[in-house]
């Protein structure tokens, strides 16, 4: 039963939302608002889930006062300060001027904008290291790269605009910015459409396997 | 200046420094930073999730609006939240059956009609005229060839998608140019990447050097 009743119930919602878009009419119609109702709820309890389990491990962690336990006193402690921010601050919690919002706008956007900035570093020094012209493929990645990048930054412009003023036969169409654009636009869009293509086809073969269950993989082992 | 704000910029310098102190390799600095970071986003998640989810539709829809049907949303729920006790953890399973259920279910005619019929419509457009229903010849010379490279950049990137069949012969040539426009894509996507995690570093160093230390105006 701990597989079967899973198994009933993902097919059961799966045809469901699948014969909603056909007939999007009673039952079909009902089900699927309320399927839809259900699912928010379910992911926020899942979200809920995670962070508790993260507190849980951090707890653990200071507890048996393991290697660096500290910081997992930090993770609990900055949880613990903006759970209690965000439920004092009531239904209007993200209003401007409330506890929670200074926190949004003081710490989680510095912090989580500098993760992300922090990522050019290492992408910049493993393009270095990564990046040879070693054969042909190899030299069209890095072009194609090269010209988006120098594009996208008013120096390619500059550039290519000097030597216009120098008096040199160059047309606007290869400017940088028009490269890059023209690259953005239709190669990586023909390369883009057949990347989602090929995911789309998996994603809905996939479903079709999990909805008819085949795919049991979510279920787990026992 | 009003105190909070104050007190709110010195805190953003030190998180931003704090990471970016990472480039000098791992440290304590760092991650405290990290920490913080772990701690407030689980509580930010936990809390608009809250709110928005668990009170807004939940609570508000069960006793206000009288949607007893969302009683069974909250029963799923909660068994999922059940997995945190190691005995009756595999009840979980049965919401994380209804999430895959409704994920498979919804991904499989909406994937198929954005990122497959869709594309091939846009992909797959009148040559010589600007659009559907437009006058034969309208396209400018530089849109026809586009149009060409589009169509003929995803019908190649498709075949080297194919692996049912040995990339030999025309099929093998096809998939090699496949292959070149597959490259030039992640080129493209690359210097795309690079230049908007360039931007937010640009926000950060504006915050560093404008906000906090009022070097630039």
């Amino acid at each position: 039963m701990r597989r079967e009743i899973p198994m009933f119930i993902t097919a059961v919602v799966g045809v469901v939302f699948v014969i909603q878009y056909f007939i999007p009419h009673w039952p079909f119609n009902q089900m699927n608002a309320w399927f839809s109702d259900w699912f928010s709820i379910i992911s926020a309890c899942a979200i809920w889930l995670g962070a508790l389990n993260l507190m849980k491990i951090s707890a653990n962690k200071v507890y048996r006062k393991k290697k660096e336990w500290g910081y997992s006193a930090v993770i609990i402690a900055c949880f613990a300060i903006t759970v209690f921010i965000g439920f004092k601050g009531g239904e209007s919690f993200r209003e401007a001027g409330t506890g929670f919002d200074w926190i949004y706008r003081f710490a989680y956007i510095p912090l989580s904008a500098t993760m992300f900035a922090l990522l050019a570093f290492f992408v910049a020094s493993a393009s270095y290291r990564a990046f040879r012209a070693r054969n042909f493929e190899a030299t069209l990645l890095l072009l194609a790269a090269f010209f988006v990048m120098f594009g996208r930054v008013p120096v390619g412009d500059a550039v290519v605009g000097w030597f216009q003023n120098i008096g040199l036969p160059v047309p606007d169409a290869i400017m940088p910015s028009n490269i890059a654009t023209w690259i953005m636009n239709v190669i990586n869009a023909a390369g883009q459409r057949a990347i989602m293509i090929g995911i789309a086809l998996g994603i809905v073969s996939t479903s079709l396997r999990i909805i008819l269950g085949i795919e049991r993989a979510h279920l787990g082992g026992d | 200046m009003e105190m909070s704000e104050l007190i709110g910029i010195w805190l953003g310098a030190f998180l931003t420094l704090g990471i970016i102190s990472f480039l000098y390799g791992d440290n304590p600095w760092y991650k405290l930073c990290e920490a913080i970071f772990v701690g407030s986003s689980a509580g930010y998640w936990f809390i608009t999730l809250f709110w928005d989810n668990i009170y807004s539709k939940f609570y508000v829809g069960v006793t206000q609006d009288g949607n007893y049907m969302l009683l069974v949303g909250g029963v799923l729920g909660f068994l999922m939240l059940m997995r945190l006790i190691s005995k009756i953890g595999w009840i979980s399973r049965w919401p994380l059956a209804f999430v895959v259920g409704a994920i498979a279910g919804f991904y499989l005619i909406n994937y198929f009609s954005s990122n497959v019929m869709y594309q091939v419509n846009a992909t797959i457009m009148p040559l010589f005229g600007s659009g559907y229903g437009d006058p034969i010849f309208s396209a400018s010379f530089g849109n026809v060839i586009n149009k060409i490279i589009i169509a003929g950049g995803t019908f190649t990137g498709l075949v080297y998608f194919f692996f049912s069949k040995e990339h030999k012969g025309a099929f093998g040539a096809t998939a090699k140019v496949g292959i070149w426009v597959i490259m030039l894509t992640f080129g493209a996507s690359f210097g795309y990447t690079v230049m908007s995690r360039m931007s937010l570093l640009i926000g950060r160093m504006d915050f560093i050097f404008g906000d906090w230390l009022g070097l630039i105006k």
